[in-house]
């Protein structure tokens, strides 16, 4: 059924078509709309059975995740920003012990300074935590990855992370396509875990593994993440023939065919690039995207052939690594047969700084033109940067820099960007 | 594709007006997105919102910055916040006043707009004898349906009951509809000012 309703609340209710048997969350900043709809479905019964657990701390969030998910219960939370951070040891033991939560972030920037605008430092500082983690480019691919997100963590027993732009995604109010109960159920059947703790037959879980053993138990994770390569373009497909939309599988192509320039890009700033590549497309210029869906496991094969024809590429990330530049764009490189000097990386939209069409725009006619350095940042404020060193080297203790910039810049309040 | 950026104040329900506005779009089998600008969601801090109206998918996740038409919901913000940004001469303004443009100091400023783009409805004062408080966002929605005739007011009705309920939702709808009839009326002094 088509609705017009906020990114949150179409999640929310994507997720109780799911039949999560326990949520748990952490109800302080960041949180989001969607646990708080969740929980008022559980309150009110529309939701049953199912648990609702106001937890103490995110890191309780994914505990108690994971308890649940150990017992046998398809269980589910959401977090973003430092309250990923906070839980990132229990995230870790998700799945190092094989339990398919299913957690949304709704992404945003980490501090300090203190930001709670969208970027994607907070998943990317888990990249290697052994989840698969999926990107949503829309509202709609955001409730859809969900559905498809319990399907795959259950099959094969791996934790699924659902990773959604926050404020840009989940305050936004768009149209959606929602299921219905019986088509959910026809594609998610009930949860049999592949291990559970029954006191009937009493296992260990999560027991010492020393030097002897420790090897083959993370392998045997690297394994299952590439399996997962190999199994979740089917599911996508099923999907698609089961709900008649093209979401999830792990990358998608958009006018790359003949293209000489791919830009690559995560999340929903794939819609702004979208528009900026259809208007350079229309002065003749051949430009195409590469939206990554499945950033873990890192669809190595799938990318590889998706860059094959480009002669360059630009990468256009929400995080950076100080001291490194992309992390994206250094997986793509990993990726890509051509010259890897060929890979740009475009850090943009940090700590919520709207991507223009104007600046991608700007950008990729530099790439085009071979002015785009190998490392550059959309719409730095170059004075604001010069002013900050010019007074480090000018005096020793010139304070704090946050504090000093936004003196320097004023009241920023109500800027229209 | 249409695109309408709303200014007010924390508490003055901005965002839900960008959100209802999209409702209104939805209903009429129209692409919308409404979202805030995020971040001053203290209560009487400068606001603002945006939706874009559109025949297909709206892709696009800047901010607006070439509105096609403005809702000013508090006309304390027109010599606070550059609220006019990326406005073109062809562009709509509703402000929420009782007073006119030239009193509000911005006379000089929509010289060269079309007379009747240029609107003000008492908003605040329609959303205190329906609704009982003076929120003016549904009022200015009613505004909004009549100067720029990009949703119907039956459409922002059944939007305001979809994000309202009970009586909040229909003295909404009575204060968006007075709104409405008050700009139409507006709109046909202006455009007899200009025939004449």
């Amino acid at each position: 059924m088509l609705k017009q309703v906020e990114g949150s609340r179409a999640v929310a209710e994507a997720i109780a078509l799911c039949r999560p048997e326990v949520i748990c969350a952490y109800p302080i900043s960041p949180q989001t709309h969607i646990v708080e709809a969740l929980g008022e479905m559980v309150k009110r019964g529309v939701l049953a059975p199912c648990e609702f657990i106001n937890v103490e701390s995110e890191f309780a969030a994914m505990s108690v995740a994971i308890g649940a998910s150990a017992a046998g219960a398809r269980a589910y939370t959401a977090t973003a920003s430092q309250g990923l951070l906070f839980m990132a040891e229990a995230v870790f033991n998700a799945s190092g012990l094989g339990l398919p939560v299913v957690m949304t972030v709704a992404n945003r920037a980490i501090g300090a300074p203190i930001n709670i605008w969208n970027d994607h430092t907070d998943a990317m500082s888990q990249r290697d935590c052994g989840w698969i983690q999926l990107f949503a480019e829309t509202n709609q691919e955001a409730l859809d990855l969900h559905i498809q997100a319990f399907r795959l963590g259950e099959e094969l027993s791996l934790p699924v992370m659902v990773c959604m732009d926050g404020f840009i995604l989940t305050h936004a109010y768009e149209r959606v396509d929602m299921p219905t109960q019986a088509q959910v159920d026809a594609y998610l059947p009930p949860y049999t875990p592949r291990q559970s703790l029954d006191p009937s037959e009493p296992v260990s879980i999560g027991a010492m593994v020393g030097p002897e053993a420790f090897m083959e138990v993370r392998y045997l994770a690297h394994v299952k993440q590439m399996r997962a390569l190999e199994l979740i373009p089917g599911w996508a497909e099923e999907f698609r023939q089961a709900f008649g939309r093209d979401s999830g599988g792990l990358l998608h192509s958009y006018r790359s065919e003949d293209a000489e320039l791919i830009v690559v890009a995560l999340g929903s700033v794939l819609g702004t690039i979208k528009d900026s590549v259809d208007a350079m497309r229309e002065r003749g210029i051949r430009i195409g995207v590469l939206g990554i869906t499945c950033f873990r496991p890192w669809p190595h094969d799938a990318v590889r052939a998706a860059l094959a024809q480009a002669k360059q590429v630009v990468v256009l990330e929400k995080s950076l690594a100080v001291g490194l530049g992309g992390i994206v764009s250094t997986n793509v490189r990993t990726s890509y047969t051509g010259d890897a000097r060929a890979v740009r990386t475009v850090i943009a939209g940090l700590g919520g700084r709207p991507i223009t069409r104007t600046a991608l725009e700007s950008a990729f006619t530099q790439a085009l033109e071979g002015s785009l350095e190998a490392l550059s940042f959309l719409d730095l404020d170059r004075s604001v940067v010069e002013r900050a060193l010019a007074r480090e080297r000018e005096v020793r203790r010139s304070g704090p820099i946050a504090e000093n910039i936004l003196r320097d810049l004023g009241v920023v309040g109500a800027r229209i960007r | 594709m249409f695109q309408i950026r709303i200014h007010g104040r924390g508490g003055q329900g901005v965002v839900t007006a960008a959100e209802t506005l999209s409702i209104a779009a939805f209903l009429e089998n129209r692409f919308a997105q409404a979202f805030p600008s995020f971040g001053s969601e203290r209560t009487g801090a400068p606001v603002v919102a945006f939706c874009r109206i559109d025949e297909r998918e709206i892709r696009l996740r800047e901010p607006v910055l070439k509105p096609d038409a403005l809702i000013i919901q508090d006309p304390t913000l027109l010599h606070q916040v550059d609220v006019f940004s990326g406005l073109a001469p062809d562009g709509y303004i509703l402000i929420n006043t009782t007073r006119s443009f030239d009193a509000l100091g911005v006379g000089e400023f929509v010289r060269g707009f079309h007379a009747t783009h240029l609107c003000t409805v008492p908003a605040s004062e329609l959303a205190r004898k329906h609704v009982g408080r003076p929120v003016p966002n549904a009022a200015l929605l009613g505004g909004f349906a009549a100067v720029s005739g990009r949703v119907s007011i039956d459409a922002v009705a059944e939007a305001l009951r979809q994000k309202f309920s009970g009586a909040i939702a229909e003295g909404n709808v009575t204060a968006a509809r007075e709104a409405y009839e008050h700009v139409r009326q507006e709109i046909k002094e202006a455009s007899h000012a200009k025939a004449g």
